[in-house]
């Protein structure tokens, strides 16, 4: 498979509140290469950078210095229209994404991200209907109003209104922010489903690790606003101790492995879902017979 | 652009500014409009510049900050200036253009009125400046307190004007962010005609009344839940107290009251 670049960043550095008493680099020096159709979990301590990061990618912070490369075109912030036609290129979710709904109706609240785009009637129809399947919502719900729905709910219909847009790359900050585990799954799931019927790039950020573990194809790691390492899994959860020292952790199946295998136990360091940890155990268990 | 807004500019220090009681500066700015006001020449509103720029540079307020109050009013300043300079006919005779006539009394009031503009917002700024809105709000509380008999809802008022104050940033902050998630669906606010322009405030504008509405609802439970209710019987954290230094600083201002009435009695 060729591998294509999405999402290009060279020497990346922003500073917030430059020249003032309150400078501070919130991302430093980031060089990292994309390619498409991937799934990438970001995760970082609170701080480290992430959130700031993410929002280079649709234009919606100008780097104070290095360059963006969306779709092999550089993201530059002098051409505005230019700049407009990059965001519909990148969706962005942003954390309690619910508090943006506006519309006195779901579907038209759907709509708004494809109007903005200048599409037209039948297809926005399209893209409504399609994304409103996509995350679970039922058709009755399109007639609502928005501030009737539950939280879920109303997590789910504004994540459709970024999902409607067909982004190439769709980056989500913590949607599972505030939900309860059944909605946490749910959301999660249906997320993996976009992404693999769509076979669009998804970024995703979290704090939690299973979540990271259980869907990303590779992981980005941000620790103290700088680029720690960018890579699949299994490489990045190698490095268990180092990610622990910076105040995050490995996903608890990994914890549990890396002591079995202190223990004497031959496990390799690839265990990092529960799936996959019961078929090795399985494995094993059916070797002792 | 949002961030320019200068609403709470409290600038935090130790000096004695700062540690004035927050009544007596309320006075003591009041005492400074009026010494603008008595100005009656340049020389006597010389005073007040020197009053000013004393009083910033006790209180250890960056320079720049100074400068940056005038900034929102520039257009006042301008439109003040352009009108005395066109309207003013008297005196000397200095540029005649078609309609317009500039002369020596036009020049001199328009450079007159904006020194006083300038003086009057740099000065009252540094109130705010070296006043946290809180001990304002409180110190307004006080100074209104005797219009408590005659049931006016001093307390009530002045608890509105903390929280209003207190919830500036956060709806600042909040706006921000629902901006930047409409800008994320492709909402354009930078281009288009006004009727256009103001349409694109809708999807900012819903999303932070329901968050305000939201905010107001938690708050008010959060007081109730910790027994506010109302100033009946409230005791404070902070007491305002004189000390010995707000009455020098009151005596330092009525020197420069008195300074300005001698001038204008000497220029007149």
């Amino acid at each position: 498979m060729i591998k294509i670049s999405i999402i290009k960043t060279e020497n990346l550095t922003y500073v917030y509140g430059e020249k003032t008493p309150f400078e501070h680099t919130a991302v430093d020096n980031v060089s990292i290469d994309i390619d498409e159709g991937e799934f990438v979990g970001v995760i970082g301590h609170t701080g480290s950078g992430k959130s700031t990061l993410i929002q280079h990618f649709n234009g919606l912070l100008k780097a104070t210095s290095g360059r963006i490369f969306i779709d092999n075109e550089e993201l530059l912030w002098e051409d505005k229209k230019k700049l407009r036609e990059m965001r519909f290129k990148v969706g962005l979710v942003f954390q309690y994404p619910e508090y943006q709904l506006f519309e006195e109706t779901v579907y038209k609240d759907i709509s708004f991200g494809p109007k903005n785009m200048g599409l037209d009637d039948d297809e926005i129809d399209r893209r409504i209907k399609e994304t409103a399947r996509l995350v679970g919502l039922d058709e009755s719900i399109l007639e609502k109003s928005p501030f009737e729905l539950s939280g879920g709910q109303k997590r789910r219909v504004a994540i459709a209104g970024v999902m409607a847009m067909e982004p190439k790359v769709l980056i989500l900050d913590e949607p599972t922010a505030g939900l309860d585990p059944k909605g946490r799954d749910r959301i999660l799931g249906q997320i993996k489903e976009y992404h693999e019927e769509k076979k669009n790039t998804v970024m995703l950020v979290s704090h939690s690790m299973e979540d990271v573990a259980k869907n990303a194809t590779k992981i980005l790691v941000m620790n103290n606003s700088k680029l720690f390492c960018y890579d699949t899994p299994v490489n990045v959860f190698k490095r268990a101790e180092e990610l622990e020292g910076m105040g995050l952790s490995v996903p608890q199946v990994t914890r549990v492995f890396n002591r079995l295998k202190a223990m004497g136990l031959p496990f390799n360091d690839d265990v990092y879902t529960v799936e996959y940890a019961k078929k090795i155990i399985m494995k094993m268990l059916d070797k002792q017979k | 652009m949002i961030k320019d807004i200068t609403i709470g500019q409290f600038f935090p220090g130790k000096s004695i500014v700062h540690r004035l009681d927050p009544r007596m500066k309320i006075i003591l700015t009041g005492i400074y409009i009026v010494l603008l006001f008595l100005a009656k020449s340049i020389f006597a509103l010389l005073v007040g510049i020197i009053f000013m720029i004393g009083a910033f540079i006790i209180s250890q307020i960056p320079i720049r900050l100074m400068l940056k109050s005038i900034k929102p009013i520039v257009p006042i300043i301008i439109f003040t200036a352009v009108l005395n300079l066109f309207f003013i006919t008297t005196g000397e005779l200095l540029f005649q253009f078609w309609i317009i006539k500039i002369t020596t009394d036009g020049v001199k009031t328009s450079v007159f009125m904006v020194v006083r503009i300038i003086c009057l917002i740099i000065g009252t700024s540094l109130l705010t400046y070296t006043t946290s809105p809180i001990a304002l709000t409180d110190a307004i509380e006080r100074i209104l307190s005797p219009l408590k008999k005659i049931r006016v809802p001093v307390h009530e008022l002045s608890m509105m004007m903390t929280i209003a104050l207190r919830f500036i940033p956060t709806l600042i902050e909040e706006t921000d962010k629902i901006m930047s998630a409409q800008k994320a669906r492709g909402a354009d606010m930078e281009t288009g005609s006004l009727i256009k322009r103001a349409k694109a405030l809708i999807p900012i504008l819903i999303p932070l009344f329901v968050s305000a509405f939201r905010r107001a609802e938690e708050l008010a439970m959060a007081m109730e839940c910790r027994c506010y209710h109302g100033g009946e019987g409230r005791t404070r954290l902070k007491q305002l107290c004189t000390a010995p230094r707000d009455f020098a600083a009151l005596f330092v201002t009525a020197l420069f009251l008195i300074g300005v009435i001698i001038i204008n009695r000497i220029f007149s």
